[in-house]
């Protein structure tokens, strides 16, 4: 990458500005709605945090640059620059306390998509050298090494030995002609082996033919997090280029949010074409297996259990329905949170927030909508399906010590699952 | 010094045509500005579609989700209040529509006058809850900006001076006619420059939000 400076940030801002954000502005009139659907604001009470605030960047070079009055006003000197200064304010207000979630943009009431420009902001503050430094290290690994958290191949093999001589089952890697590619998040190479596991325990079950890559595991993409399309693209290229050359049909994208962004709905966008191959949700398969009969569940309890939607797959993604199908297969006492599918509130750690250590205290501050939430929905077992979620959620029960525990959805299918012995 | 009379014939004639014209040529370049700017193609395969939910979601961002609601009633109800009595007072009122009868050659049936009369007054209240909004919601208070409280200014002289008019409270009567013309005349010249532009770009921003959010198989 070369040199971040304030004229490439301004130049990456301009670039972002298209139709959409160009109605969007010129339709907001400072309501302040948006706050009240912002858990940054809910929780805190800070002003600031309105999320089209966060937009004042974007907004002045939109106004100074496109359209008349604001060309006017910057002729005869009336119009507020954006400076480095400012930039570098604004980094809270773009990485800290936007975890890109999109509640605000179901809010708005003239229809601003808020987060769509949250995260367009943030190809210029990543061009001018303002974003966070977590953020960036990890963007950096993830380019260098293949994995925001370090992670190499050699780790991902030692799981897959480990998960083998354990349960007797097989991984395939590498196989050419399989049907689906399984792309997988560090944090689930590392954390929750269980779900490498339990998707060779299903897919077993329900005979597809399935792979991973050795060159193309890795399913999160921080240029995404951080704004940088130019790392997004690399990235995804790398899964294309996996999966264009093991000949697969379907990528299958893990219990991960915003790899769900990356691959299925940014992906071909990045890389300029459509794909050769359909990207699906780990639970869109799921369910898909569900409804053909492919698999089937046994020994529910009768605990009462929730489920946390993860903004990438829900609200931004529309996987809705499958993981509510997928819910009542492995319990018999599902409860929804007072808000949930597509009004879901974020776990406060999307979108990048997770891997800044400038924003852990905020994120411990607003895990109390979540907490809330839960307690509120009578459920004594939370499930979910996104690694960041999983562990975000876990570290703020924690933090509030509250006894809850936390799983994710495909584990638990996979512990329910009816195994017929061939 | 002009007489009330003068005054009142040169805002009906020479100073509306202009306004008009401004106000038209005004909101058409400032649809090219926003059009021109264009979107880029979308490759990633839709699971549902764009116009239908797009539309879709031009109607249902009237009605507010019932948390954010209950968490800021007074900007949704003074917000609603103010828009319905202006709404009503602009198109209901007849003599209004006569105008717009004999400037474009057909109309529609008014309102009675005390119904205009009480949306009028409710216009007045919703403006000011409005402005008291703006000035004490926290939020609102570090959103706003001067062009803001312009609009707001844009927006009550109409119904104020309406009301003044319709009611004889100023004398002359021809001075205060000209005065909520003028006003309107100020309304429409500012309108395409300012947030006022939002009554049309509203559509086009909402249409775009369900869209997006259409594609990806989400009712927005």
């Amino acid at each position: 990458m070369s040199t971040a400076t304030l004229e490439r940030g301004l130049n990456a801002l301009r670039e972002q500005i298209d139709a959409p954000v160009a109605a969007f502005f010129s339709s907001c009139v400072n309501c302040g709605m948006c706050a009240e659907a912002c858990l940054f604001y809910t929780e805190t009470g800070d002003p600031k945090y309105t999320p089209i605030r966060k937009l004042e960047p974007m907004r002045r070079i939109w106004e100074q640059e496109y359209t008349i009055v604001g060309k006017l006003k910057k002729l005869i000197g009336l119009a507020e620059p954006v400076t480095d200064e400012m930039l570098e304010q604004w980094q809270e207000l773009i990485y800290a306390s936007c975890t890109l979630c999109g509640r605000c943009s179901l809010v708005c009431p003239v229809g601003n998509d808020i987060a769509f420009m949250v995260r367009k902001v943030r190809e210029g503050m990543v061009a001018s050298g303002n974003a966070p430094p977590d953020v960036q290290s990890a963007a950096i690994r993830a380019v260098k090494i293949g994995s925001p958290m370090g992670i190499r191949l050699k780790a991902l093999q030692a799981q897959i030995k480990h998960i083998e001589a354990d349960t007797g089952l097989k991984i395939p890697v590498d196989v050419e002609g399989a049907d689906y590619l399984a792309l997988l998040s560090s944090m689930e190479v590392i954390n929750f082996p269980e779900y490498i596991e339990s998707l060779a325990k299903i897919f077993k079950q329900a005979g597809v033919s399935w792979t991973l890559c050795s060159e193309a595991f890795e399913a999160t993409n921080t240029g995404i997090q951080i704004g940088s399309t130019d790392i997004a693209r690399e990235l995804v290229q790398r899964v294309v280029d996996g999966a264009e050359k093991l000949k697969v049909k379907y990528i299958i994208s893990p219990e991960c949010g915003h790899a769900y962004t990356a691959i299925r709905w940014d992906g071909p966008n990045l890389i300029g074409r459509p794909f050769p191959f359909k990207v699906v949700h780990i639970l869109e398969l799921l369910d898909e297996l569900r409804a053909s009969g492919r698999i089937s569940t046994k020994d529910l309890s009768g605990e009462c259990v929730t489920f946390h939607d993860p903004c990438s797959i829900v609200r931004k993604g529309g996987v809705i329905d499958s993981p509510r199908h997928l819910m009542n297969m492995v319990s018999t006492n599902f409860v929804e949170m007072p808000d949930h599918g597509k009004w879901n509130w974020c776990c406060g750690g999307g979108g990048g927030v997770s891997a800044n250590t400038d924003a852990e205290e905020l994120r411990t501050r607003v895990f109390r909508r979540k907490k809330s939430q839960l307690e509120e929905s009578g459920a004594t077992t939370l499930v979910t399906a996104c690694a960041n979620c999983r562990l975000v959620i876990e570290e703020g029960l924690e933090e509030y010590n509250m006894e809850f525990p936390v799983t994710g959805l495909t584990e638990m299918l996979a512990e329910h699952l009816v195994i017929e012995e061939d | 010094m002009i007489e009330p009379m003068d005054f009142l014939l040169w805002v009906r004639g020479t100073a509306f045509d202009v306004s008009l014209g401004i106000f038209v040529i005004g909101v058409v370049v400032r649809f090219f500005e926003i059009f021109s700017l264009g979107r880029a193609a979308n490759f990633a395969e839709p699971r549902g579609t764009e116009f239908g939910p797009g539309m879709r979601t031009i109607l249902t961002r009237n009605i507010p989700e019932a948390g954010t609601f209950k968490r800021q009633p007074l900007t949704v109800i003074a917000g609603y209040v103010f828009h319905i009595g202006l709404l009503i007072s602009l198109f209901f009122f007849v003599p209004h529509i006569q105008l717009f009868a004999a400037t474009f050659g057909f109309g529609w049936p008014g309102l009675p006058t005390p119904i205009v009369d009480a949306a009028a007054v409710l216009g007045i209240a919703g403006l000011l809850a409005v402005l008291w909004n703006r000035l004490t919601n926290p939020v609102m208070k570090l959103l706003s900006d001067k062009e803001d409280y312009l609009v707001w200014v844009l927006t009550f002289l109409p119904l104020l001076t309406g009301y003044l008019a319709y009611h004889r409270m100023v004398d002359p009567y021809p001075l205060i006619l000209g005065l909520h013309i003028l006003s309107i005349e100020f309304f429409l010249i500012l309108f395409p420059f300012t947030k006022l532009m939002h009554t049309f770009t509203l559509f086009l921003a909402r249409w775009y939000n369900g869209a997006m959010h259409g594609r990806r198989g989400v009712e927005s």
